[in-house]
């Protein structure tokens, strides 16, 4: 997992915008050369005379798409860093016809305008100033609906969520519809245009196979399971954990707890039975399963943040550890002897401040090591409300090896309209 | 294809399509987002309106983000994604002959009445780019190439908008010459 790229690590806050520079110049020079900077082959897509604009587009998207999954698959792009617009439904949708009434009227969109605009074009120059005014407006006006605006939020909704499939099968129902709307844009050009045959031309054909050839492959191949995304960080972060750097004590935790610089996020991956009869305070119930798909939350959380995984005696935090450290997390650790470990370092010190609260009793027993099983037991469940869920740090004075560092974190990559 | 001026003589959309497709890629590969026009648009407006009425700025929560207090909005990547797509429009037309002061419009259409409506457009794209957080390129393009299923919809519903007029507004673009 190489990519995306840290840019603004490796070649500085300006250096990086060279790499930005360059791509926009390859972006514009590419619409140009498409001849989306004539609004009247533009305009031409919504009589059905021709049909570049959905051909150009369609084929962008495809092969983009194919490529980033291909990638993906083979374990060099780390598809959760990059940036997927969020989902906003209905604005999205309003928003979107907004356009297309501006598409047809005008002839542009924002992008093709400024290659219109730099190739002197004067309806091009009137377009832009439009959009400008269009945007101005927007910024002026946004206040009085911004419920609206902000309404029918689904975050980071992908289609193979949304539908239920695999990112490999959307992929190929996505070239196949590209590939059937290419083909239908060849009959109806060639008939509108008074052409009777068909010139699909051979090379056309070859391309289109091996898209379809690749698109397979990003089907065969799967996406990166969390197994993986382990493997791909393995030689990078097994050192630490073989040398138990990332074990760390409960007194450090709640040392951690309670320093205001640093954000400690607890991850409970027990059972829901177990955290219903004990967990410490602010923790969250997540399933090894579920941790992949809190991918996006987790990765968002600010740069300051801890995660600290908690299992009963640490063995089932361990997998959940290395998933984590697959999404590309960098400061995870796992609380050391879990919440066993936790219980015998709070109960026995608390006990005699905390007599006549909630939870007094906890009896310990025997427990097969490795197993994952909690130690103790409780005369009833008071999960986060028990004396020993939220200790206070001044009554402890225990000693430990300080194993937590703050490490950069990668970020996911912010999108192109903000 | 003798008879068609250099105006018309356009690359293979498929080929345009794939490398348009590689660009996309190399944006996604490089830096994780993908590729805009209309976010660098509207940082350059703040920017200018920052510079007319600076305490307006301050006080309007959508542009305080981008422009609040000592914030530079040009300051920002999308700012040079789009200087860059200025030059590669402007390097692709001098190449291929296109740099050319003139108005493109149907033949039914007087070039005043063409500047009207793509004034007019541009509007209507620049406030529903907004409305929907994106543009053709950094909503339909890059959103549909990692499978946003907002991106989707939205890309259907622009469509939908150009078509649902179209027919209202053949004259514009495909009438006859009056005589």
């Amino acid at each position: 997992m190489i990519a995306p790229l840290p840019l603004a690590e490796l070649l500085g806050h300006y250096g990086s915008y060279l790499v930005y520079l360059f791509i926009g110049f390859s972006f514009g020079y590419t619409l140009e050369m498409a001849g989306f900077g004539n609004s009247r082959k533009l305009a031409a897509q919504f009589y059905f005379r021709d049909f570049t604009v959905l051909k150009v587009m369609f084929t962008g998207i495809v092969v983009a798409m194919t490529l980033i999954f291909l990638a993906s698959a083979l374990g060099f792009l780390d598809t959760n860093l990059i940036y997927v617009n969020p989902t906003y439904l209905w604005p999205g949708i309003l928003g979107g016809l907004i356009m297309g009434f501006g598409f047809i009227i005008g002839g542009f969109c924002p992008g093709t305008s400024l290659v219109a605009l730099a190739t002197l074009k004067v309806d091009g120059i009137f377009f832009t100033l439009g959009v400008f005014t269009g945007v101005f407006l927007f910024g002026e006006t946004v206040e009085l609906f911004s419920s609206f605006w902000s309404s029918s939020y689904m975050g980071r909704l992908t289609l193979p969520d949304w539908l239920g499939l695999s990112t490999g099968t959307v992929l190929l129902l996505v070239i196949g519809m590209a590939l059937m709307m290419f083909l239908v844009s060849e009959l109806v050009e060639s008939r509108v245009r008074g052409k009777l045959t068909t010139r699909v031309r051979n090379r056309q054909l070859l391309a289109g196979l091996i898209l379809a050839l690749l698109g397979i492959q990003v089907f065969v191949l799967g996406q990166p399971t969390a197994e993986d995304r382990w493997e791909y960080v393995r030689e990078e972060n097994e050192p630490e954990l073989l040398a138990g750097k990332v074990d760390a004590h409960p007194g450090e935790i709640l040392h951690l707890m309670h320093d205001d610089q640093i954000k400690v996020e607890l991850i409970d991956v027990r059972s829901e039975q177990d955290f219903n009869i004990f967990n410490i305070i602010g923790s969250r119930l997540l399933s090894s399963d579920e941790l992949l798909g809190q991918a996006y939350n987790l990765l968002g959380e600010p740069g300051n943040t801890i995660f600290v995984l908690v299992s009963n005696d640490g063995s089932k935090a361990l997998e959940a550890w290395k998933t984590l450290m697959g999404l590309g997390l960098r400061n995870v650790y796992i609380l050391e002897g879990g919440i066993n470990a936790w219980l015998d370092t709070f109960l026995s010190g608390s006990h005699e401040e905390a007599s006549g609260i909630l939870g007094s009793e906890a009896e310990r027993h025997s427990v097969h090591p490795g197993r994952d099983e909690l130690a103790y037991r409780f005369n009833s469940a008071l999960g986060d409300r028990h004396f020993a869920a939220d200790p206070d740090p001044h009554l402890f004075e225990l000693k430990y090896a300080h194993k937590v560092h703050l490490k950069k974190q990668k970020k996911i990559a912010g999108g192109g309209c903000g | 294809m003798s008879d068609q001026s250099n105006s018309e003589r356009y690359v293979n959309p498929y080929l345009a399509g794939s490398i348009l497709g590689l660009v996309l890629f190399l944006a996604f590969f490089l830096t994780g987002g993908g590729l805009g026009a209309s976010g660098g648009i509207n940082r350059i407006v703040v920017f200018l309106e920052d510079l007319v009425a600076p305490g307006h700025v301050d006080r309007t929560s959508y542009l305080v983000k981008m422009a609040g207090g000592e914030k530079n909005p040009l300051d920002h990547w999308i700012v040079f994604l789009t200087v860059g797509t200025l030059l590669g429009g402007f390097v692709s037309g001098v190449i291929h002959r296109r740099l050319k002061l003139e108005t493109i419009r149907g033949p039914g259409v007087s070039p005043r009445a063409r500047w009207i409506a793509a004034f007019v457009g541009g509007a209507l794209m620049g406030y529903g780019a907004r409305f929907a957080r994106g543009c053709t390129s950094g909503q339909a393009l890059s959103g549909g190439a990692v499978m946003s299923a907002g991106s989707w919809a939205f890309m259907f519903a622009v469509f939908a908008g150009g078509y649902a007029l179209a027919y209202f507004l053949r004259k514009m673009w495909i009438g006859e010459v009056k005589s």
